[in-house]
């Protein structure tokens, strides 16, 4: 047999005369990520969900950063200054009626006198508009009227080292604002100044004007400071609202309030959405890997193994999530954290989910033309299931991981509001946290509790209809539909 | 079908006996506080604990096998769970908890009865005005009721009917009168709080299958033989469309028997919800375990009561067939 080495080209002829030039498809070529996106901007309401989603994260990761209460100012400092349950206020809106950091009240006339005390004394409109005169059922004059919750605070008695107490008065001097102001001898309530009866209420002489009390020093002037101990600390009678400029360097107002242990809420809630948006993406994306591989591996093995892995599952998906959580709570909290052992009960049922969607889409597509295709040119079984099956299932698992991150975010509140998971630090909280710490002042300071319960139903709402969005996106039996 | 209970059945004893197992061995593991912590009622624990063989008679450890043999006879075959060590302490577990249940039961039956026809109506009222403004108005009020947490209704009802209009008690009232005219006020608004996001969720689910079913080729050939559009949805849609609506209904008020922690701890309701948060901070293990294993069954119970009821629902289904 002759040996055919080289054979010359112009020997070749084509069987057709002319060869077929591959023709370009007509238009442009969208890719399935592409097309899915494209629906999905369609869909106003998602898009909007997305944006809404967009804003609660810049929230939560720039209010801690540029807010002007500072961090860690705002969760330690304010604690100690006791300046709790104030409403929420924008230096904006002082003389609009709302957003004023007043709250309406209804008052009795001895509490209206003492209110008007702090006032007069320091010349702040604690009580900014009487709405209403009326009488109770008893006769009693009672005042509805807005109360500045920043300024009704008043006094507090503070005990000051020598150095601190000459540091306010260079201050005073310099800001022409008074914080010390003259010391009342007998009183345990910082707020009262002048004569008044055993209940605080004050007495006023006959021409309706507050009696001073002033203490005073042997050449007639008032005393500002009352000497404790051995003579290094003077306890002071302070005006909380100008010592907190003084300390701070800024009026106090707090855009959302104070809670009911004086942080800011503005800053606060924004750790605590932190921290529900970290942990809900991390438990959404170890799911996802887990349940993935399982699923997979379920999927395209089918049969026996999947037989067997399905009966685990089944099993796993039939324990209460709640006795999980427990249980890692009391094993694991105390070696790893609460946090940890939180993200390992979220783990432990919460791939089951994702495992059954990719499953299902190795079901679908494991015997698909393409799939016999790679297997023809020799791919292995991995290469397979990653290469040429996972990325026409993952639209629809990254659908499912997305839409588990509201139950993870609903769940979490809800454990930490029980108090089953306790997160609470000087740092850090959770929105559930919030909620419990909040609830006791539901009657008279909802605002507290407002905030978190606002930004937690705007979270889930946006995220059910951003998934939902997603998922119509991804899901091909609409493919066409709607054109 | 005879083989196919049995088998869900036994399948469900398995399931229950795993978990209950694992409950029973982690709390056993974890380190057990000293006896002399209950002061003049340790004799009493110690008792107790020896007589449930999970401890010898001076209240040390035996070999954690024989504990747990001896908590399987005790629980299973003897219902006795123990008396509580902390909370209600030296009080038989089981008897509280049977207290408590009833409140809890009462409180979802009620949810259950506002939410389940008020959600099938405004579903199927959404599904007949289909892309109308109802249609939307109700869908879109349905999607912000699914999505907002439970709780927050619960403030929110708290706040203006408890708090300000003061039409209701701000707690449930106490106590085991279960149908005195000031209970069921009090009971009111947990009722409230509970249903408004199941009502959304037989709403939502109602309307999609409803639609779908509307879609059908046989309710156009039930309107070319003169049925009404009323007859049609009645007697044809609907019908087909009751085939996945009620297991889910039947699931939901299984489940719902377990209660909602967060409503109960909010409005203070006397039971099973409360009774567990205060059993876990208070570490009473033993009503821990009780109120595990009763999740469990819940949950199990539900599963297995929905997959049967497809089968008495469409009898198209032939439940345990081999070839389905």
């Amino acid at each position: 047999m002759r040996e055919i080495n080289e054979i010359p080209a112009e020997k070749f002829r084509f069987v057709t005369p002319k060869p077929q030039q591959e023709q370009n498809l007509p238009g442009k070529h969208i890719g399935y990520f592409r097309e899915a996106f494209g629906r999905f901007r369609k869909n106003k309401s998602s898009v909007v969900a997305g944006v809404i989603i967009l804003c609660l994260v810049a929230y939560a990761v720039f209010v801690p950063i540029f807010c002007q209460t500072s961090y860690s100012v705002a969760l330690t400092d304010t604690t100690y200054l006791q300046y709790t349950k104030l409403k929420p206020r924008n230096k904006l809106f002082v003389n609009w009626g709302f957003w004023d950091g007043c709250s309406v009240k209804t008052i009795s006339r001895g509490n209206y006198l003492y209110l008007q005390g702090i006032a007069q004394e320091t010349g702040q409109p604690v009580i900014k508009k009487v709405l209403k005169e009326t009488t109770d059922t008893d006769g009693n004059l009672q005042y509805k009227c807005r109360v500045d919750s920043y300024l009704a605070k008043g006094f507090v008695h503070m005990t000051l080292s020598r150095a601190e107490y000459e540091k306010i008065q260079a201050w005073e001097k310099a800001n022409d604002l008074q914080v010390i102001y003259p010391a009342v001898e007998g009183q345990s309530d910082a707020n009262i100044w002048y004569k008044a009866n055993r209940k605080g209420i004050p007495q006023l002489d006959s021409q309706g004007n507050y009696v001073n009390q002033y203490a005073v020093d042997e050449t007639g002037n008032f005393r500002y400071a009352m000497v404790t101990g051995d003579g290094s600390s003077y306890r002071c009678r302070v005006f909380l609202y100008n010592y907190f400029q003084y300390r701070y360097g800024f009026e106090p107002s707090f855009l959302l309030g104070t809670t009911g242990q004086g942080q800011d809420i503005l800053t606060r809630l924004a750790s605590a959405a932190r921290f529900s948006l970290v942990f809900a993406l991390c438990v959404s994306a170890i799911n996802l890997l887990i349940g993935a591989v399982y699923g997979a591996i379920e999927g395209y093995y089918g049969g026996t193994a999947d037989l067997l892995m399905e009966r685990i599952t089944d099993i796993l998906s039939r324990v209460p999530f709640l006795v999980v959580a427990t249980l890692f709570q009391l094993h694991l909290a105390a070696k790893v954290g609460p946090i940890v052992s939180l993200l390992f009960a979220f783990v432990l049922t919460g791939w089951l989910g994702i495992a059954n969607i990719t499953r299902m889409q190795f079901y679908r597509y494991k015997d698909r033309e393409f799939v016999q295709a790679a297997r023809v040119l020799g791919a292995g079984n991995g290469r397979i299931m990653f290469r040429h099956i996972f990325p026409n299932a993952l639209g629809t698992i990254i659908t499912g991981s997305v839409l588990v991150i509201p139950g993870v975010i609903f769940l979490e509140s809800s454990l930490t509001y029980l108090g089953i998971v306790n997160l609470d630090s000087s740092t850090m909280t959770s929105v559930g946290t919030m909620l419990a710490n909040g609830r006791q002042y539901l009657s008279t300071d909802p605002h507290i509790i407002l905030f978190p319960a606002l930004f937690i139903s705007l979270l889930e709402i946006s995220f059910n209809l951003f998934g939902n969005g997603l998922r119509d996106a991804f899901n091909p039996s609409l493919r066409g539909a709607d054109q | 079908m005879a083989s196919y209970i049995a088998k869900r059945i036994g399948f469900l004893l398995l399931t229950f006996l795993i978990i209950i197992s694992m409950c029973f061995v982690f709390i056993r593991l974890l380190p057990d506080d000293p006896p002399e912590q209950f002061g003049k009622d340790m004799q009493l624990v110690l008792q107790s604990r020896y007589r449930q063989g999970l401890a010898d008679i001076n209240g040390n450890p035996i070999p954690l096998l024989t504990q747990y043999g001896n908590f399987l006879k005790n629980t299973l075959l003897g219902f006795n769970w123990g008396i509580s060590e902390k909370l209600y302490l030296g009080q038989d577990c089981l008897k509280i908890f049977l207290e408590k249940l009833p409140n809890t039961v009462l409180i979802n039956v009620y949810a259950s009865l506002l939410a389940i026809p008020l959600g099938l109506a405004l579903g199927i009222y959404a599904a007949l005005k289909k892309n109308r403004w109802q249609d939307h108005t109700i869908s879109t009020g349905v999607m912000v009721l699914v999505s907002v947490p439970s709780y927050v209704y619960a403030f929110l009802i708290q706040y203006f009917l408890c708090f300000r209009l003061k039409l209701f008690p701000v707690v449930m009232e106490a106590g085991r009168d279960y149908f005195s005219p000031q209970m069921l006020r009090s009971m009111i608004p947990p009722v409230l709080s509970l249903s408004l996001s199941s009502i959304a969720g037989y709403a939502r689910f109602t309307r999609g299958e409803l639609t779908e079913v509307l879609t059908g080729e046989f309710l156009l050939l039930a309107r070319a033989k003169g049925l009404s559009r009323g007859q049609t949805t009645l007697r044809h849609a609907l019908r087909n469309a009751m085939v996945p609506i009620v297991p889910s209904i039947i699931s939901e008020v299984i489940a719902v028997l377990s209660g909602s922690l967060i409503i109960e701890s909010i409005f203070v309701v006397p039971g099973v919800g409360s009774l567990y948060v205060s059993a876990i901070t208070a570490l009473d293990y033993n009503f821990f375990l009780l109120l595990s294993a009763f999740y469990t069954v819940i949950g199990l119970t539900a599963g297995i009561v929905v997959d049967l009821s497809y089968g008495f629902i469409d009898p198209r289904i032939r439940i345990g067939a081999k070839n389905a």
